[in-house]
């Protein structure tokens, strides 16, 4: 069988130089026009369809069944569509993409709508005032944007700051103690650390209230409610702490105990630096359980309506005590100045935690991490 | 500041085991003595004998898990902080035994230096304080830091590759690289005695080169003591060989010890004969 070197289907195409054709690239998985218009048109014609049935023919009502005969219809139809113009495998690959797309979107639900919320609710008392402004003096009359809350900014802060200078060293150094030095008592010290994790943040309070208001005579202050807060605090540090330590491999510290380092060195040195943004991701979580507790802070700071800024002497105002006592204020009725009020503490509360958050992860970063 | 100055060497027979022990006097000779090592009531090593000379390079080689990483772990008191681990015996450096009640885990260790199988850099620091972390670490200080970490680096073979970006992550050099800045940190606390284990079993030809022409340049000023599966490794680099091998149920032992070309060439114990030309291991 002879070939014929002059056949034409034989040559190479003229548009390319060197013989090769040139491919368009293939991407697998990307998102073509043609998929987009089968979502937009499933999710259009199961609407009408839904709708028709559900509204207008079955003696069926209400919002949440029409949501959910919606989605299901969807993905009735989305799956036929696809099988048309794909095939079932390409098919049945969509179906759980979308499937699982619409179920991470109504976990989002909730909290947009949270958020959503309390900024509407929230937007009546938000003024530059809010921030700069306490409540001395504003009677419950007046209106959503009279008066404000700094007084409790500042307290929350003030004692959010405390709990963390207290909970933070002791709860870093049990997490080195339980997995650095093992001494004889680490089982000791882990067990105490997970049943004060189950104390109810009430009991913390009424502890504190106990102790060092009652037995040592001393008055409502912001400290009172540091302390409290940070028996909350301590053992969700020592615990992350305890987990981060452990993921630092060990092939680090016999690197520097082979150098002639001490152990303590060690781990001040080469341990808890590598560690360090997963200490920060500890102190946030602590953080988190401290910033918004309100039921410690009743007994132990009391709640105010004038400013202080001194946290060792006398009541303090905190913003989750003062969305509270906002809330009482209002009696519980929609629109009232105290509500709006509550609503605009609560927004606050939430950029406070932002911020603090932010700042953490800032001080956190090490300066080789690219996260 | 290193001050050792290179001592002019006369040519030696490979062979004779007379002529291999380095001038009366030099510092970093090790000698271990009658070492047994247990983990828990598991005794994993018995009775061991070595002498390792100052200014040489001892090989250890053996099958796998016959107890040479644990033995040159007893060498820098490395061994004692696994929990539950026991030995018996002494280890002379320089004449005075390293676990005596006068000597300092922390001193040994600066004195004694250990490089392992898996590089491992601080990856929080930059090139140049990884060199500078021994000195961090145990508290020295040195009177020119850059010119510490040039003279370490070079020796490691590693200053032409890394000169430019001192102030890149430790973790973020290759494989080979970040074994010799490992090398270039232990040198940097002025050890007597550097211990390898397996050093360039994780490592490419290229880098395994280099690091052989590294302890070919430090092993004067620095005794070297490696633990190497690499039997042509054994043979490029050492002065002295230690076969150590294992039973079943039994401790390892040292079989035989001598000079490398005559372990090689010329074994004593069938048993080396064995391993050396590989019908076993």
């Amino acid at each position: 069988m002879s070939v014929d070197l002059d056949d034409p289907g034989l040559q190479a195409p003229p548009d390319s130089p060197n013989g090769h054709v040139e491919l368009a690239p293939m991407r697998p998985g990307a998102l073509r026009w043609n998929d987009v218009a089968i979502f937009l048109g499933a999710a259009v014609s199961s609407l009408s369809l839904v709708w028709l049935v559900y509204e207008r023919l079955a003696p069926t009502s209400g919002a949440l069944g029409f949501l959910i005969c919606w989605v299901l219809t969807f993905l009735l139809v989305y799956w036929i569509v696809v099988r048309e113009v794909d095939g079932p495998l390409v098919a049945t690959d969509k179906l759980v993409a979308v499937g699982i797309g619409i179920v991470a979107v109504g976990l989002l639900v909730p909290l947009v709508s949270i958020l959503v919320y309390i900024i509407y609710q929230g937007l009546h008392a938000l003024t530059v005032g809010f921030f700069l402004r306490d409540m001395t003096g504003i009677s419950p009359q007046q209106p959503a944007s009279a008066g404000g809350a700094a007084h409790a900014i500042v307290g929350s802060l003030e004692q959010v700051g405390l709990a963390l200078v207290i909970s933070v060293p002791i709860g870093i150094t049990a997490a080195v103690y339980m997995n650095e030095v093992r001494g004889r008592m680490t089982r000791a010290v882990r067990t105490f650390v997970n049943a004060m994790s189950g104390v109810p943040s009430i009991v913390a309070g009424l502890f504190i209230y106990a102790i060092w208001l009652l037995q040592f005579h001393h008055s409502f202050s912001g400290f009172a409610a540091a302390l409290a807060l940070s028996i909350l605090m301590l053992p969700t540090v020592a615990r992350t702490a305890e987990e981060v330590l452990r993921l630092v491999p060990d092939g680090l510290r016999e690197a520097s105990l082979a150098l002639g380092s001490p152990e303590w060195r060690t781990t001040w040195s080469v341990v808890l630096p590598t560690a360090r943004s997963g200490l920060v991701t500890a102190v946030i979580l602590g953080m988190a359980r401290a910033v918004g507790e309100t039921a410690p802070l009743i007994m132990t700071s009391f709640g105010t309506q004038t400013m202080n800024w001194n946290p060792f002497s006398g009541a303090q105002q905190s913003l989750p005590l003062f969305v509270w006592q906002q809330y009482q204020l209002g009696g519980g009725a929609v629109g009232t100045p105290g509500f709006l009020r509550a609503f605009t503490g609560a927004f606050a509360l939430i950029m406070v935690v932002l911020i603090l958050f932010v700042i953490a992860r800032l001080f956190g970063r090490s300066k080789f991490s690219s996260r | 500041m290193d001050v050792r100055t290179e001592r002019e060497e006369p040519e030696i027979d490979l062979t004779d085991a007379a002529a291999l022990a380095a001038p009366a006097g030099t510092p970093g000779e090790m000698i271990a003595e009658e070492v047994s090592a247990w983990f828990g009531s598991h005794k994993v090593l018995e009775n061991l004998n070595l002498h390792m000379p100052a200014g040489r390079v001892t090989a250890l080689i053996g099958p796998s898990g016959c107890g040479k990483s644990t033995f040159i772990r007893i060498l820098n008191r490395m061994h004692e902080l696994v929990v539950g681990a026991a030995l018996a015996g002494s280890v002379l450096l320089d004449g005075a035994d390293i676990y005596g009640p006068h000597h300092r885990p922390t001193d040994t260790r600066r004195r004694i230096g250990m490089v392992f199988q898996k590089p491992n850099p601080f990856p929080t620091m930059s090139v140049y304080d990884n060199v500078l972390s021994g000195l961090k670490l145990t508290r020295s200080r040195a009177t020119d830091r850059d010119a510490l970490v040039e003279q370490c680096l070079g020796r490691a073979g590693l200053w032409n590759e890394v000169k430019n970006r001192l102030r890149a992550a430790g973790g973020a050099l290759s494989g080979g690289q970040q074994q010799r800045l490992c090398i270039a940190r232990a040198l940097a606390v002025q050890p007597e005695v550097l211990l390898m284990d397996e050093p360039c079993s994780a490592l490419d030809p290229t880098s395994t080169r280099r690091i052989e022409e590294t302890i070919e340049e430090i092993k004067q000023q620095v005794t070297i003591v490696i633990v190497t599966h690499n039997m042509q490794q054994a043979q490029r680099i050492s002065e002295q060989c230690a076969f150590f091998n294992v039973n079943e149920g039994e401790p390892g032992r040292i079989v035989e010890i001598g000079p490398t070309a005559q372990i090689f060439e010329n074994p004593k114990d069938q048993r080396t004969a064995d391993y050396v030309h590989g019908r076993f291991g």
